[in-house]
């Protein structure tokens, strides 16, 4: 028992001792491009990778432990070190970027998050203009795509719905008239409501309107 | 009492009536044009007549009493697909052709202003050719970049000879302009014949080149208009509209000034151009240019770069398949400048008058679209 508390006394002070250093090598540390900390919390939660940082123009890149946050000193080249004033004035600057970001509350949604919103939208958009283009894929039969009556989506105006269209005899969505246009001027099979294709269609045809007021009922 | 004034009242109607009469006896020409007309169009006022060849009294050539020199009716883009896909189309294009033919007097002649095939297959122009030899009038025709971009207008040129030619008609010098080259996109891609027309076909590809009449072109209507006296009057017949509206639909050349240039030392100069689909007016120093009617699909208008001088058309029903089309005529005056007839299948027709451009648009301003794009 008093062994293994001397040990663990002997681990600690080991392992404190290190933190000092370590924070105190910080900065010498950063002035030479080393970007490996150990912190109190940082042990908790997992170490960022140390990535050397090179810029295109061969300019000496300064980044701080998170990984992310970064200086590119211009008039300095990589592996030269800094004079004392200039390094001064680096880690002043670098320490304001990263309390800008400690400013920010906690966010739930991460950077990933973002990339897969842009990227999963991006391909619905993608896939909406394949179709939108291509009446085979929408499955038309006499040579009329969406793309004959409106160019880039114009004149699809899918800000104004739901409105009244007089031969539908009924207040309608964008989804009922893209459908009426399959059934229609296309020869087509109408899609169900809730098909990836219309899904695709309809995020293709708001991605042109992006911006517009919504103005439901407008003719 | 009341039999006085009875008796009074029917003194003044008969002495109305009289002095009535007797005011229709002195009417000068231009009134009675006028009552006549206006008569005429109370008469037949939303009575759809097929074909539609019932041409009302225009009031604006009643008080200048102009005639034409001759008129020349046209039909443009019908975009033909081969009738076991589509018969749409042609039902469209093959009703163009009555309309022509009812005409009366006969035009001149009838141009047909581009796009004949949707993608440029034999199937589709023998098709084409097919339907417009039912015409009784002498056809001039223009090419367009449907008609063209899947075997480079081999076809074409088997069928109608070449896309750039010039003649003479009654005093006026006419120039069928071939203005939809493109540079060369697709040899680096690798495309076939097909994957390079279906790539033209579609309006908003971003991959095709922009159209040009090009180095070629413009030196060739140089030395054509070198024989040509600066007085005579000039009428384009092209696809593209000669001027730049909006470049993303190819409703453009890139070379537009240069080709202009040309043209402005003329007296007058018309441009009478297909490939936009919709009712559009434009005006550049001395050249006028007027936009064809489509048989087969309305492109709506551009987002930017519509000229001043245009007065849209009603936004066409998508419940209709024929609101937004027709065909037309144009009208060629003494001066060389036109009076362009649009015949819209499903509203009144609009005429454009040559006074509409000469003034800048302060005159007999066309009537205005009660549902405009937006």
């Amino acid at each position: 028992m008093i062994k293994r508390m001397k040990l663990l006394m002997v681990v600690s002070v080991a392992l404190g001792s290190c933190v000092l250093l370590s924070e105190l090598g910080q900065r010498r540390a950063h002035l030479r491009g080393n970007t490996m900390m150990l912190s109190a919390t940082a042990q908790q939660s997992p170490r960022p990778e140390s990535r050397q940082v090179r810029s295109e123009s061969g300019n000496l890149v300064v980044q701080l432990c998170d990984g992310r946050t970064q200086l590119e000193i211009v008039g300095m080249r990589a592996g030269e070190v800094l004079p004392p004033g200039k390094a001064r004035e680096v880690a002043r600057q670098m320490m304001a970027m990263y309390t800008e970001q400690q400013a920010k509350q906690a966010s739930k949604w991460t950077q990933r998050d973002r990339v897969m919103w842009e990227r999963e939208q991006k391909r619905m958009i993608d896939e909406g203009y394949r179709l939108f283009h291509d009446w085979q894929a929408l499955g038309g039969t006499i040579g009329i795509s969406c793309d004959m009556c409106h160019p880039d989506g114009a004149d699809t105006h899918p800000e104004t719905y739901p409105k009244f269209q007089t031969q539908l005899k009924n207040v309608v969505t964008l989804r009922e008239m893209i459908n009426w246009c399959i059934e229609n001027p296309m020869k087509g099979k109408p899609l169900p409501c809730d098909d990836p294709k219309m899904i695709a269609l309809e995020a293709y045809i708001t991605s042109q309107r992006k911006g517009v007021s919504l103005d439901p009922g407008k003719h | 009492m009341r039999l006085l004034k009875w008796k009074k009242r029917e003194q003044q109607y008969r002495q109305a009536r009289t002095e009535l009469f007797a005011a229709i006896k002195q009417l000068d020409r231009r009134s009675f044009l006028q009552i006549a007309s206006l008569t005429a169009a109370v008469a037949t006022a939303k009575t759809v007549l097929p074909p539609h060849a019932f041409q009302l009294v225009d009031v604006v050539r009643a008080e200048t009493e102009e005639k034409p020199l001759f008129r020349f009716a046209y039909i443009a883009d019908t975009h033909l697909y081969e009738r076991t896909l589509n018969e749409r189309f042609v039902r469209a294009a093959l009703k163009a052709v009555e309309d022509v033919n009812a005409l009366r007097p006969q035009p001149d002649f009838v141009l047909f202003g581009g796009d004949l095939a949707q993608l440029g297959q034999a199937k589709e122009l023998e098709l084409g050719k097919q339907i417009l030899s039912e015409l009784k009038a002498p056809v001039k025709m223009v090419a367009g970049e449907h008609d063209w971009y899947l075997d480079l207008g081999q076809k074409w040129q088997e069928l109608f000879g070449p896309p750039t030619y010039s003649f003479d008609h009654k005093g006026v010098h006419f120039v069928a302009l071939m203005s939809v080259n493109e540079k060369d996109f697709w040899t680096e891609r690798k495309m076939t014949p097909m994957e390079r027309m279906r790539t033209v076909a579609q309006l908003d590809s971003p991959i095709q080149s922009r159209f040009e009449v090009g180095d070629a072109g413009r030196q060739w209507l140089k030395q054509d208009l070198a024989r040509v006296s600066i007085d005579t009057p000039i009428i384009i017949l092209t696809h593209a509209p000669l001027y730049k509206y909006y470049r993303p639909w190819n409703f453009w050349i890139e070379d537009a000034e240069q080709v202009q240039e040309l043209l402005f030392p003329y007296k007058s100069v018309t441009v009478i151009h297909a490939h936009t689909h919709q009712m559009i007016t434009h005006r550049i120093k001395n050249i006028h240019f007027h936009g064809m009617l489509a048989t087969s699909w309305p492109w709506p208008y551009a987002p930017e770069g519509l000229p001043r001088l245009t007065v849209k058309m009603n936004r066409p029903d998508p419940f209709d398949e024929l609101d937004g089309l027709g065909d037309g005529a144009v009208e060629v005056y003494t001066t060389g400048y036109v009076d362009k007839h649009y015949n819209l299948w499903r509203r009144d027709p609009i005429t454009v008058a040559r006074a509409y451009l000469e003034s800048w648009g302060r005159e007999a301003i066309p009537p205005a679209p009660e549902f405009p794009s937006y």
